[in-house]
């Protein structure tokens, strides 16, 4: 059994209308990595992720999770392996209350009711939200709705997270709280996000895409070194990288 | 819109009417509406006890009695505005109040104003206590379709976020308006267009966060409570008072008590 | 074009309950068998937005006043006439619950009122055959128009019959109607504008919505079994308020008769045909100065709140044309059923 690997090879994709959002995509990521694909609005980003549990179909080639190619046949067991949490969570709450939106998954892969319980308190132990449990999804603030979704995600006890734009529109403490959980996870992680200093401190492996394509594939720190390709993608290295926003000198966190 | 999350959170409270199930309390409001809308045209007196359950709820269930008073007090001028007719159109005399002659007409629309503020007010309370979403299980658990319990869930889920959604793009357009009054039916259309095709995108994204976690086509609403003895006794106790104020006037009763007990004193040396 | 509570009579909201109750239990039956599972969000999205649309006020060029979408049709076109009418059915519930708009017990004509008549009669019966297969440009523009004007012509009659056949309004049968009617022409219009340019703004930007949207998973005709079912209810409906009123006629019957004959008595049996003949053109002159409670009637019975809550004799005549009048709209509507498959 191949350890829970996610390769995709030669993927391409394009939409209804003729865009082409995905071409020839190839990489392989291993059990337990914790990997950022970044890039420019419109780089495919959103479009890659998608093609991981099935959402959308390749054009051509293939995307495979473990032991299984990506196909209408194998959705369920993909799903199961995948864990996907979007980029607006209310997208993802759909239910009446957190309690049944965490449960929502278990009981759909036929989890005994008298099990759910369990299994929710754990999720919701997880991300830090227990006392959340009989709330409505529209009574909670950005950053509580960005942890519940993840927990909703959590109690399927997927092998893979995959999550889009985990921190976008947090305030700072907010954001702080899912960078912990994010480092906790001993999941394999895949994270789409503009937020660079997230990525510099939550992921080792980059991918860096641009126009469908990816541009350059290995660790954050060579990556983010490379400051030419950065702008090459519209993309500049983290602000912790970058000169002091005050003074301008390199390398200086307070003057 | 408001008044939405006010009354869903008064929900959460912990009281005994509270505590009961849904079932109980919906079956209980269902028939305090039939049984006040059965009511004759003229009637008027005999409706006025049927206020001591709202009363009653309010107090038991500790909710704020001026909210469900603001709440109620909306509806009456709709009511009235109904009702308002009547007097125009029925003029036969029913009644001397002293030296008054009150026409049909004028008790009908009374009759109209009352029957509408009962069956109001026994609607928000029922939400108040119960919350939107235990009261639409409790429904289908007495029978409504599950689609239909379902298509309730969802709608209210969303109802917030797209109220908001169409809040901000009026908000928008008036700020962009320089003073002129109302929207066109041009921007309406096309707001509403965006708005709905906003609306039909994020559906398919839903669609497919449910995908994500395993639906395949069946929804689990799982709750416990049981329908024991307290709700036994909170459905019969009330029902039988219904009624007994259905078919008995106290109001009036009382009225005649006490006006022939200042007769039989003028009566008297 | 709500009914509220206060105007519609146990009998009534409990009869139109039971109709829209079926009507909506057959939707949910037939959506259950229907495998897109897109439906399932799309339908509470759709109604969340309905009702969030209903809530946006345009003011109407040339009159001073404001209108907000009524959203049936628009519903029904996007969505097929089964989904639409759960929709509509929520967003009235949710509106009679917390808004008080409407009622509790008129919930079942409301929902009979805006969302049977349009998914199940407008939709397939004006709808679909003005605006053929494909639908695009003009001619869509123009069915969309016209069913709108339909549904808000039915609508509101459909209020004006309800609340005819409560009798807790003393706003005569004609005055309601010369109300309600030409008014709701102009509503009619404007609801048809809007509902048209929004479909047209949506085929524009997504046409696969149009054509292949929920609809195409349901076949839009509906079985003779509902027609059937239809034509039951308008006969339990007819028959309710026939005995309600039947249960005067012996009295006012007997006014009339002595009115006419100059005696109680009827003497002899080939006269009896004669007299009730005689009788109820008496009842039916009467009309035009027609109220729910006719004084001379109301003399005839006691106590006066007994007369008050039943209907003079004088609406026997009208009623019995407007049942007519129905049983025909549904007795075509079939006809045309049977040749269609014929």
């Amino acid at each position: 059994m191949s350890h829970h690997i996610v390769a995709a090879d030669r993927l391409s994709f394009s939409y209804p209308d003729g865009t082409a959002a995905l071409r020839s995509v190839s990489f392989c990521i291993h059990h337990g990595e914790s990997v950022a694909l970044i890039g420019a609005n419109g780089a495919g980003k959103s479009t890659l992720l998608q093609q991981l549990n099935g959402c959308l179909t390749p054009s051509s080639g293939e995307v495979r999770i473990g032991d299984f190619p990506v196909t209408p046949r194998t959705l369920q067991e993909v799903r199961r392996t995948v864990g996907m949490v979007f980029q607006d969570p209310d997208d993802q709450l759909f239910m009446p209350t957190v309690f049944d939106d965490i449960a929502f998954g278990p009981l759909n892969r036929g989890v005994a009711p008298g099990d759910i319980e369990a299994q929710v308190a754990a999720a919701l132990q997880a991300v830090g939200v227990g006392h959340l449990a009989g709330k409505p999804p529209y009574r909670l603030s950005c950053g509580e709705k960005k942890r519940v979704a993840i927990a909703t995600v959590l109690a399927m006890d997927p092998a893979i997270l995959v999550m889009d734009e985990p921190t976008a529109g947090l305030d700072p403490f907010s954001r702080r709280e899912v960078i912990k959980l994010l480092k906790n996870f001993s999941h394999t992680r895949i994270i789409t996000s503009h937020d660079l200093d997230m990525v510099a401190e939550v992921c080792d492996r980059v991918i860096v895409m641009h126009g469908g394509e990816i541009r350059a594939d290995g660790t954050a720190e060579e990556i983010f070194a490379d400051t030419e390709l950065l702008a090459g993608c519209r993309l500049e290295p983290p602000f912790s990288m970058q000169a002091c926003v005050v003074c301008g000198r390199r390398g200086v966190t307070a003057c | 819109m408001l008044d939405f999350r006010q009354l869903d959170q008064l929900a959460v409270r912990d009281t005994r009417i509270h505590r009961l199930d849904a079932r109980a309390k919906v079956l209980v409001v269902l028939i305090f509406i039939v049984t006040v809308v059965s009511f004759g045209r003229y009637e008027l007196s005999a409706m006025v006890p049927f206020f001591l359950f709202p009363v009653a709820v309010v107090v038991l269930a500790d909710l704020p009695a001026g909210f469900v008073a603001r709440k109620v007090a909306l509806v009456i001028p709709f009511a009235a505005a109904i009702g308002i007719f009547n007097p125009l159109f029925d003029r036969e005399i029913q009644l001397y109040l002293g030296p008054f002659a009150v026409s049909g007409g004028w008790l009908s629309c009374a009759s109209i104003v009352l029957r509408a503020t009962l069956t109001v007010t026994a609607a928000v309370i029922l939400v108040a206590v119960t919350g939107f979403t235990a009261v639409c299980e409790a429904l289908e658990r007495l029978g409504m379709p599950h689609p239909l319990a379902v298509q309730l869930l969802f709608m209210h889920r969303y109802l917030f976020v797209l109220a908001d959604a169409a809040a901000r793009a009026s908000r928008a357009r008036e700020l962009r308006a320089c003073g002129t009054r109302g929207m066109g039916m041009g921007p309406f259309a096309s707001m509403a267009g965006h708005l709905l095709l906003k609306s039909w995108e994020r559906a398919e994204r839903i669609h497919m966060a449910m995908l994500a976690r395993g639906f395949q086509g069946t929804f689990h609403l799982q709750r416990g409570s049981g329908f024991g003895l307290p709700e036994l006794s909170f459905l019969v106790s009330w029902t039988a008072l219904f009624m007994i104020l259905r078919f008995t006037n106290i109001p009036l009763s009382i009225g005649h008590a006490v006006t022939a007990f200042f007769n039989a004193g003028r009566l008297m040396p | 074009m709500h009914m509220a509570d206060a105007l519609v009579s146990p009998a009534v909201g409990g009869v139109m309950w039971a109709v829209s109750a079926g009507a909506v239990a057959y939707s949910s039956a037939r959506l259950r068998k229907d495998t897109d599972e897109r439906r399932v969000p799309l339908m509470g999205v759709m109604g969340a937005f309905l009702f969030a649309a209903q809530m946006i006020n345009f003011s109407i060029p040339g009159t001073g006043s404001s209108g907000h979408l009524g959203g049936g049709l628009l519903l029904a076109i996007l969505l097929g006439p089964h989904a639409a009418l759960l929709a509509i059915t929520g967003v009235l519930i949710v509106q009679a619950l917390f808004f008080a708009d409407g009622g509790l017990l008129a919930l079942g004509c409301n929902i009979f009122n805006m969302g049977v008549i349009p998914a199940f009669l407008v939709y397939p019966l004006v709808y679909k055959k003005l605006a053929g297969q494909r639908p695009a440009g003009t001619r869509l523009s123009f069915a969309v128009i016209v069913s709108a004007v339909v549904t808000l012509q039915l609508g509101p009659f459909a209020v004006v019959l309800e609340t005819l056949f409560s009798g807790l309004s003393a706003l005569p049968f004609t005055t309601f109607l010369l109300l309600m009617q030409p008014v709701h022409l102009a509503i009619g219009l404007v609801e048809g504008v809007v509902t048209a340019a929004i479909v047209s703004f949506v085929y524009l930007a997504r046409p696969e919505l149009m054509h292949a949207g929920l609809q195409s998973a349901l076949p839009v005709a509906y079985p003779l079994r509902n027609l059937v079912v239809g034509f039951l209810c308008a006969a339990i409906l007819t028959g309710g308020v026939v005995s309600l009123v039947a249960s005067n006629n012996p009295d006012g019957l007997e006014w009339a008769i002595t009115r006419v004959a100059g005696t109680a008595e009827l003497k002899a049996p080939d006269n009896r045909l004669h007299s009730w003949l005689a009788g109820l053109q008496e009842t039916v002159s009467f009309l035009p100065d027609y109220a729910f409670k006719h004084p001379a009637v109301a003399e005839a019975q006691a106590p006066a709140s007994r007369a008050a809550e039943t209907a003079g004799t004088s609406l026997a005549g009208l009623v019995g044309v407007m049942i007519t009048l129905l049983l025909l709209m549904l007795g075509g509507a079939l006809l045309k059923r049977v040749r269609a498959t014929a």
